[in-house]
């Protein structure tokens, strides 16, 4: 049995969990699904007021949020999708090509 | 000793089922197999077992409540035909893609169309790349046996893929004949407790039936190919353990009058006994002919097959079901392939026959062996591909 933060691409077919099964909780936080993105948001700190309006249109929960006030994103699971850059009224957000 | 009794083929199924007392039953009623369910929730309503008996509305959610009842870690069975089992496709590879060990007890039924309630084999052949294990049963008592079996061989950890039992519609599901059961207590232990090492029940976070990535899928889809593979030697193992109570031997296939024989005739489920009274008959005459009666059609008896069927001069195959492949039946395809490495293999040609409920009677097997005889005297197979039964060919 292999939990997902163990799985990789070398292991054979005998040593994969049988039909699949994902055993233990929270496995999405060991999954690497910014993978996925074409565009790159990027936060102007210097711009931002901490007004909040980004954090909650984000479906990957990647704006992490402290004590009232707004941190870097989580680009481990962002998907580039660019509502929060949409959603800022104080340009502090910006959405690029990702350069991979 | 067991107990003498005299039952039909869905009675033998149901009382079965009673006997193991499975954790879940869900089940939606199709002719010829609706007796099993009606029966079995009699003894649900007597309180005769502690089921939790699940009248669903479709077999597509009958087999999607086995499936998830599986997974939660309890024993499920089911019981369908022709269309119902159709209807239940996409969730038989669910089943035995997430590995789950469903049983299910099919009652042969022609598919639609046209609309036809009676025997053959379209339904369950029709699901033979499923990944499920397929058991084929003669008469009412190997019905009662090889479902009784199914549940350990599904279970078993080297295995963990589900298990269908079939025998056929009307011929033996509603024909009422002798039958000895093994007692409940002795049938309990046999089957004993479903103990899966993981389930959704258990405690432990698990998550079954997860999106599968092009990284990891065809790993899984080899362990489930590998387990197919395995599980011919725990059908043997189990079969052996069956045969020591019960007194009734099983092995893949049941080779009747083959040791000298030159023509053989390859039968599933009940045509076994018309063919093998054709066999006694011809035999008093002198003709060394035989039949192998396939119980185990997946995993499929290669060698196995190839070997018992080494010295003999032809064979015919029997399928009770077109594949409409215009080569030939299912089982056909699978015999023939696997007689192909022998330094000497037989002729063999290929007889669908008996579709939707098309009466076989022993002169019809009588056509396919003087047809063999023609065969080992012409030395030359002629066509392949041949019907009997069929009014005008």
């Amino acid at each position: 049995m292999i939990y997902v933060k163990d799985a990789n691409l070398n292991l054979p077919w005998n040593e994969v969990n049988v039909a699949g099964n994902i055993y233990g909780g929270g496995t999405s936080l060991d999954v690497n699904t910014g993978d996925w993105r074409l565009f790159i948001p990027a936060w102007i700190e210097e711009k931002c007021k901490h007004c909040m309006l980004c954090f909650p249109t984000c479906a990957d929960s990647s704006i992490p949020v402290k004590n009232e006030k707004r941190e870097d994103f989580d680009f481990k699971h962002c998907k580039g999708c660019g509502v929060c850059y949409k959603v800022c009224p104080f340009d502090a957000i910006t959405w690029e090509k990702e350069d991979k | 000793m067991g107990i003498r009794e005299r039952l039909s083929g869905n009675e033998a199924v149901a009382v079965a089922l009673k006997q193991i007392d499975p954790d879940v039953v869900a089940a939606y009623p199709i002719t010829p197999s609706t007796e099993v369910p009606q029966y079995f929730a009699q003894f649900v309503a007597d309180g005769q077992v502690n089921t939790e008996f699940v009248t669903v509305e479709s077999e597509h959610s009958a087999m999607s409540a086995c499936i998830t009842a599986t997974a939660a870690g309890g024993r499920s069975a089911t019981i369908t035909s022709a269309c119902g089992l159709a209807l239940m496709w996409e969730l038989l590879y669910v089943a035995s893609g997430s590995r789950l060990p469903v049983t299910l007890a099919v009652v042969n039924r022609a598919l639609s169309g046209p609309i036809n309630i009676n025997n053959d084999h379209s339904d369950s052949m029709g699901a033979r790349d499923s990944g499920w294990i397929q058991l084929y049963s003669e008469n009412n008592q190997e019905a009662y046996d090889n479902y009784i079996m199914s549940l350990r061989i599904a279970e078993h950890k080297d295995v963990m893929l589900p298990v269908m039992t079939c025998q056929d519609g009307f011929i033996t599901s509603h024909a009422i004949e002798n039958i000895e059961l093994l007692e409940d207590d002795k049938v309990k232990k046999f089957v004993g407790e479903y103990k899966p090492e993981h389930s959704l029940l258990s405690g432990e976070r698990l998550s079954i039936g997860p999106y599968d990535t092009p990284m990891f899928y065809f790993e899984h889809q080899y362990q489930r190919a590998r387990a197919m593979v395995d599980s011919k030697k725990v059908i043997l193992e189990v079969s052996k353990e069956f045969g020591e109570l019960s007194g009734r031997h099983y092995g893949l296939f049941e080779e009747y009058k083959m040791e000298d024989a030159e023509r053989a005739i390859i039968v599933l489920n009940s045509t076994a006994g018309t063919a093998k009274a054709v066999v006694d008959e011809l035999r008093s005459k002198g003709e060394k002919v035989g039949i192998i009666k396939l119980r185990v059609f997946r995993p499929f008896p290669m060698e196995e097959l190839a070997k018992a069927l080494a010295h003999v001069k032809a064979v015919a195959v029997m399928d009770k079901a077109e594949s409409f492949s215009g080569i030939g039946g299912p089982v056909f395809g699978d015999v023939r392939s696997a007689c192909y490495e022998l330094k000497t293999r037989p002729h063999i040609i290929n007889y669908i026959y008996g579709l939707g409920g098309r009466d076989v009677p022993m002169s019809d097997i009588q056509i396919v062996f003087d047809a063999l005889k023609e065969v080992v005297k012409n030395d030359n197979p002629g066509e392949i591909y041949r019907h009997v039964g069929v009014r005008g060919v």
